[in-house]
């Protein structure tokens, strides 16, 4: 994992002093909200419906056991006892009194962590694919140029007053676990005769415009790439529009401008920043290469004895061939039958930061999914791994199934939702849990939003759900055949919306017609891609 | 004359040059193109910096404008004309904070005039607030500033 050197941990403790200075002079009137809210926001302080949210920064989503630990003590000390995982790999505490911000943000940085750029229209945390390291089919480790990309994204003096927020994610492989064409910056590492390269897909997200980003530089030489993130940033910054911030993403740019004139105006920039010269020595990512080494792996048996048929259930949903034999990533799901997706306690923390420290070698991962994972369990430690997670009620054998959902904080906790999302989860996974179907389903990743804002992913779910107001109603608009992985694309509305159970209604009989509907070897995706639209909605709202 | 933003001069609260401060009137930036004489100009944020590149040499003074402190097109359009060579004074004018200062240094600002006067004590804390740097900006064309991955590897 990297560990902060002097100038790293320097620069936290500056930015923890510096907002304390920011927060005395807003408590003593000589800041107005109106000048404080970016300020705040930078730091990841978020005024929600009941309070102030602290968004803190998980790089990447990785955590060693001491940071998870830490977030357990930020929990109980100035929260609720709870904290929630997000879909960018960070973790939000939902009751921070504002007075408690800086000593929260000071505890913080005594384990290397902190709330920068979090929240706010500058570049956000750099998020990766979370088996990073681990994977077997990646053709690099993309943490050490994420790390790169945060370091040089932190306190960007031209880039913190951006027209809109700005997510960048890292991926290297083929398979896509991290949503990365639905950022603004998607970068995915790629090999051409042998060098190593990053390519850009710009101008991606949802929201209430959902784009898919297009590709707009095929390869970039690796010792280029933090130049050509800047050029894009320069562009952005310079042209994005600012008279309406729904169309300040800078997926509306792309799209305004068309991909081509897009590109062009960024290769220009490249080519003049190229001669300014602004990428970092490439020593620096050697230096920050050395932190990401393996750990010390040892042969083991590399088969699971799967006796207990729980068990077994558990190993085949949840856990991800590691590139070591005999090694597994082990995903711990956050998603109970019937409790909240994303939502850990305290002692939940602890447990998982205790199991890392003993089974994988003090590593903890966040996943977009709202799931935390360990990403290097000896396979001859998972039976011990299970059962103690199966006595903390953490051992969920639901990954990647309709109970494995993905939703925002919803009406519950945000100003700007619409509609309520957490509890229309809750029952939905434990209506499907109940009946025993989510295992017969497979693989069918639903997703919900309360508001346009989609901050629950709901146009790349395979089965969406889009709260809105009715009248002064929650209503529900279902959405199909939306991905967020390599095969992406953007779910279409099924037609017209429901109350709570109706729409709960109108998703089983959605599994019903892929459970008759399929082929061998057929997810729910796949079936809806190949019969289309005409079944579902017929036997949703036919008859 | 329509071309001439103001007959006051800017209060200008912090300076960072030993030159005599040029009190001539800015221009837009097409009149400062047109006109062969014009040495002051001021760029409002939606203007393109890289149309006043032809005629820099003859440039004294540089108003970059913030009309609100969330728009920061001005940083980039800073950047652009200390990248490009200008040595000239700019001035940062409009509505900005303490707490943008050191960004605004960092972008090549080295004179500012703010709608509302800073305190001082403030701007003082606020401009040393970043003993280093992780990215190279203005500051290393200006005052040869390395950054952090520099001094790493560089000692």
């Amino acid at each position: 994992m990297y560990r902060y050197d002097h100038y790293d941990q320097a620069m936290v403790e500056a930015r923890v002093a510096e907002f304390r200075d920011q927060t005395r002079r807003r408590l003593e009137g000589k800041l107005t909200e109106e000048q404080f809210k970016p300020l705040r926001l930078m730091n990841g302080l978020y005024l929600q419906l009941h309070a102030y949210m602290l968004r803190v920064a998980i790089p990447y989503g990785t955590l060693s056991s001491r940071q998870l630990e830490m977030l357990a003590t930020i929990a109980d000390k100035y929260d609720r006892g709870y904290g929630h995982f997000t879909t960018r790999q960070n973790i939000q505490f939902n009751w921070i009194r504002l007075e408690d911000a800086p000593d929260a943000l000071a505890d913080l940085a005594t384990v290397e962590m902190h709330a920068i750029q979090t929240s706010g229209n500058c570049i956000r945390n750099i998020s990766c694919d979370h088996f990073a390291g681990a994977a077997a089919d990646e053709i690099a480790d993309p943490r050490p140029y994420a790390e790169l990309l945060r370091q040089w994204s932190s306190f960007h003096p031209e880039f913190s007053y951006l027209p809109r927020k700005f997510k960048i994610a890292v991926i290297a492989s083929e398979r896509d676990r991290a949503a990365m064409r639905l950022h603004d910056i998607g970068i995915r590492l790629v090999t051409r005769g042998g060098a190593l390269g990053a390519q850009f897909y710009v101008g991606g997200g949802m929201g209430r415009t959902p784009m898919i980003a297009p590709l707009i530089r095929d390869f970039v030489p690796i010792d280029q790439f933090i130049t050509y993130a800047e050029a894009v940033l320069r562009v952005y910054n310079r042209y994005g529009r600012r008279d309406n911030k729904y169309k300040a993403r800078i997926k509306i740019l792309v799209h305004e401008l068309g991909a081509e004139a897009f590109r062009r105006e960024v290769e220009a920039e490249f080519a003049h920043l190229i001669e300014v010269g602004v990428e970092p020595p490439r020593a620096e990512l050697e230096r920050i290469k050395a932190h990401f080494a393996d750990p010390p792996f040892a042969e083991g048996p590399t088969t699971i004895d799967a006796g207990d048929p729980a068990f077994a259930r558990w190993v085949e949903r949840n856990t991800h061939a590691h590139r070591h034999p005999a090694y597994v990533s082990a995903i711990i799901s956050l998603k109970p039958a019937g409790g909240i997706p994303g939502d850990a306690s305290a002692a939940q923390m602890r447990l998982v930061a205790e199991l890392a420290r003993q089974y994988s070698f003090d590593e903890v991962r966040v996943m977009h999914t709202q799931n935390l994972l360990l990403p290097h369990v000896a396979k001859a430690d998972l039976p011990a791994l299970w059962q103690a997670l199966a006595r903390a009620g953490l051992a969920s054998a639901n990954i990647d199934t309709i109970e494995d959902i993905i939703a925002c904080p919803g009406l519950d906790y945000c100003s700007l939702a619409n509609a309520r999302s957490i509890p229309l989860a809750q029952r939905l996974s434990e209506r499907f849990a109940a009946t025993g179907r989510s295992a017969v389903l497979g693989e069918l990743k639903l997703k919900i939003s309360g508001c346009i804002n989609a901050c629950g992913h709901h146009h790349a779910g395979h089965i969406g759900i889009l709260g809105v107001d009715k009248k002064g109603r929650e209503n529900y608009q279902l959405s199909l055949g939306g991905s967020e992985a390599e095969d992406v694309s953007l779910a279409r509305i099924t037609g017209p919306g429901f109350d709570e159970d109706g729409v709960i209604a109108a998703v089983e009989k959605a599994t019903e017609v892929y459970l008759a509907e399929r082929k061998e070897g057929e997810r729910f995706l796949d079936t809806y891609r190949r019969i289309g639209m005409e079944p579902f909605k017929e036997a949703i709202y036919g008859g | 004359m329509a071309d001439d933003l103001g007959a006051s001069p800017d209060v200008v609260q912090l300076r960072f040059r030993s030159d005599e401060p040029v009190d001539h009137a800015a221009v837009t930036v097409d009149a400062a193109i047109e006109q062969s004489n014009a040495t002051a100009v001021r760029i409002e944020p939606g203007d393109d910096a890289r149309l006043l590149l032809p005629v820099l040499e003859r440039l004294a003074l540089i108003e970059i404008n913030f009309p609100a402190f969330t728009d920061g097109r001005g940083y980039s359009a800073a950047r652009i004309l200390r990248e490009a060579g200008y040595k000239g004074e700019l001035r940062a004018v409009g509505d900005f904070g303490v707490d943008q200062l050191s960004h605004l240094v960092r972008c090549g600002f080295d004179s500012f005039a703010p709608d509302r006067r800073l305190d001082e004590a403030d701007a003082c804390r606020a401009l040393a607030t970043w003993a280093h740097v992780y990215q190279p900006a203005a500051d290393r064309i200006m005052s040869g500033r390395r950054t952090i991955a520099e001094l790493r590897h560089d000692g």
